[in-house]
């Protein structure tokens, strides 16, 4: 193996790393608040739609990713009013935004006639970054950035210990006079602008098409990445980054001569779904989440 | 005045799900409206698409046979307080299973016995290791049974193109041998004897649940797992319950979509018969609110949307993909236990003006 060969995948697994570690920090902030949201697939994929077609009508891809954070930030909204202020089910309504966004998004595809594919103009992608060595898409740096900004959010301010107080005794934070609802909201619209920008980055960053199978179980591979953190934003870095490794080797194994026809693409295909079930089922026992977490609070 | 209020109990569900499709089908003719669409003309050919003759009320019905399965796979894990996403990959290891059958060649009788036992067995293989995963190593069932989907989803996408492939045609399964295969119900209509299939399974899940020691441990650790253990009830073994129960009735969904689906009898490749039947039969279980009674009609329902969607997608020209559409607002409305009670309050309020 020559080194170009190390270099691809490394590239690919930080590209694959991108969408599932935004998600899942996203969600890491909305579960420490007590929330959680099992919809995030459908957020995916409803911003790879819009942030295409923001792109497109703008002509700009940093427009492009800022539909699809709207898209998020609304849709997190939506959830969060059904979860908090209407006390709603939020595993229910999560799976009706997931169906809500497979049938909308195929609508979509479907009125702008083409059905199943729908592709992104080069010029209005996200710009890489040549190295040299490969180009790199700005929005790997964006999210480590992003992680750390979390963790420091959750772990080492104010307002992070309104956030987790929330989610492990709402009753108590209640009493302090932290207004338990107004930050779950809040919360569940960050998860949103998170998953929103991930999903814009499937569209017009890293593969420059929309299609019904772009998220590929994206969103729930966030969640498993979420309990394999233990709600902690750097862990959730390195989980997504473990997750990328796999598909990018799977890429990397599907495509090589001499090692694509001994192994079958599909079985490769599977290894990042394996990998992700072998490592939530070795991370849990030591990961302790939220008291209060996917309970409507009622105040007595 | 005690029956009358278990009678307002019983109906409470159903008044929660008629609305919640009320709102379903307003927010889709806002969509329609949205994109230039007359509701009404694409509500009329859908309505008339769906059980407007002999022929379209079969199709639904047709449609509706392999939902109330998967239905009930997610309705008997929701009534155990679990909350099984797993069916879509069963269904695919059961039809699989069914049509692997073939390759045994058995005397013709059993062919369709061991076709179904089959398919369930392999639905139960693919579900077990879940019910495992979460009383071994405490895995949430969401996140493992949706990574067992996306397994099986490439599992059978390499047995129908390297295994079970049939040799004259590249792109679909060698076909369920016919001694296997359901009967039509009418010469036309592709409605089989699947259907009583699915309503015994019905019958079978209604009894299990209400009528046998083993239906109200899994209920009971459904409504409250720490009472439960307290009176005595062993909780892991209903979680094994559970997802045996679902995995069988998944691989029956997936074994009667190819052993009655003519005119190949056999899964094609991309699995356009199977994909996201796991799926809606979620929003299934929801509209007909868990209860295996409630599941049969709400997947008539939503066969008549599926069937009626295909008719509308011709006449005015609505494309087919907002009926998925509408299900997912009707879920999202059957989350929300205030929308009954905004709307009783805002009857009341009204009543009290006239």
């Amino acid at each position: 193996m020559e080194l170009a060969h190390l270099w691809g995948i490394l590239f690919i697994s930080l590209h694959a790393m991108v969408p599932i570690t935004l998600a899942a920090i996203g969600e890491s902030i909305e579960e420490s608040a007590g929330l959680f949201n099992i919809g995030l697939e459908g957020i995916l994929l409803l911003s790879a739609l819009t942030g295409a077609l923001g792109a497109q009508a703008s002509g700009s891809a940093v427009m492009g990713l800022v539909t699809g954070m709207a898209t998020g930030a609304i849709v997190g909204l939506l959830f969060g009013f059904i979860s908090t202020t209407l006390r709603g089910s939020q595993l229910i309504s999560g799976v009706g935004i997931n169906l809500f966004a497979l049938g909308f998004v195929a609508l979509m595809l479907t009125v702008m006639g083409a059905p199943g594919f729908h592709s992104v103009a080069r010029e209005v992608q996200v710009a890489l970054i040549p190295l040299g060595v490969g180009n790199l898409s700005p929005l790997v740096l964006v999210t480590v950035v992003l992680a750390i900004v979390a963790w420091w959010l959750l772990r080492r301010t104010q307002l992070g210990i309104w956030i987790r107080a929330v989610g492990e005794n709402p009753a108590a934070a209640d009493v302090a006079g932290i207004r338990v609802n107004a930050i779950r909201l809040g919360a569940a619209i960050a998860a949103g602008v998170f998953a929103g920008l991930a999903g814009a980055y499937l569209s017009i960053d890293w593969f420059g098409a929309v299609t019904k199978e772009i998220t590929a179980g994206r969103g729930f591979i966030a969640l498993a990445i979420v309990v394999f953190s233990g709600l902690n934003p750097l862990l959730a870095l390195l989980g997504g980054f473990i997750f990328g490794f796999f598909d990018g080797l799977a890429t990397w194994v599907a495509t090589y001569p001499g090692i694509k026809e001994i192994i079958p693409w599909q079985f490769v295909a599977m290894a990042p779904y394996v990998v992700t079930l072998a490592v939530v089922a070795g991370a849990i026992g030591r990961v302790r989440f939220p008291s209060a977490l996917g309970v409507p609070y009622v105040r007595e | 005045m005690f029956a009358s209020k278990s009678l307002k109990k019983q109906i409470e569900p159903i008044v929660e799900s008629l609305l919640a499709g009320l709102v379903g089908l307003v927010i889709g003719a806002l969509i329609m409206l949205a994109f230039g669409h007359n509701p009404l003309a694409a509500y009329r050919s859908l309505l008339l698409g769906s059980v407007g003759s002999v022929y379209s009320l079969a199709e639904s019905l047709a449609v509706a046979t392999p939902l109330i399965l998967t239905a009930l796979t997610f309705a008997v894990a929701m009534r155990g307080g679990l909350f099984n996403i797993g069916a879509e990959g069963q269904v695919y290891m059961g039809s699989l299973a069914a049509v692997s059958v073939g390759l045994l060649h058995l005397p013709a009788p059993f062919n369709l016995i061991v076709a179904l036992l089959a398919a369930m067995i392999a639905g139960i293989v693919w579900s077990l290791p879940v019910a495992l995963l979460k009383l071994g190593r405490g895995v949430h069932e969401v996140i493992s049974t949706i990574m067992f989907n996306w397994i099986a989803h490439f599992f059978a996408f390499y047995l129908i193109a390297n295994v079970l492939t049939d040799p004259k045609r590249g792109d679909r399964t060698i076909s369920i041998i016919e001694s296997a295969r359901l009967t039509r119900i009418l010469p036309t209509a592709t409605l089989n004897t699947g259907l009583f299939i699915s309503l015994l399974t019905v019958a079978i899940i209604l009894f299990l649940l209400w009528r046998t020691s083993t239906g109200f441990e899994i209920r009971a650790a459904g409504y409250n797992p720490h009472a439960s253990h307290h009176a005595g009830i062993n909780i892991r073994k209903q979680v094994l319950r559970v997802f045996l129960i679902g995995g069988a009735v998944a691989g029956l969904a997936g074994a009667i979509q190819v052993m009655g689906r003519p005119p190949y009898y056999a899964v094609m490749s991309g699995m356009p018969q199977l994909v996201n039947l796991g799926f809606d039969g979620i929003g299934v279980a929801m509209i007909g609110r868990n209860h295996p009674i409630g599941i049969v009609f709400a997947a008539l329902f939503f066969g008549g949307l599926m069937v009626g969607g295909r008719i509308m997608q011709f006449d005015p020209g609505v494309p087919f993909e907002l009926v998925r559409v509408i299900e997912g607002v009707i879920i999202l409305a059957l989350a929300v236990p205030e929308l009954r009670r905004q709307f009783s309050r805002l009857k009341g309020r009204w009543g009290r003006k006239e």
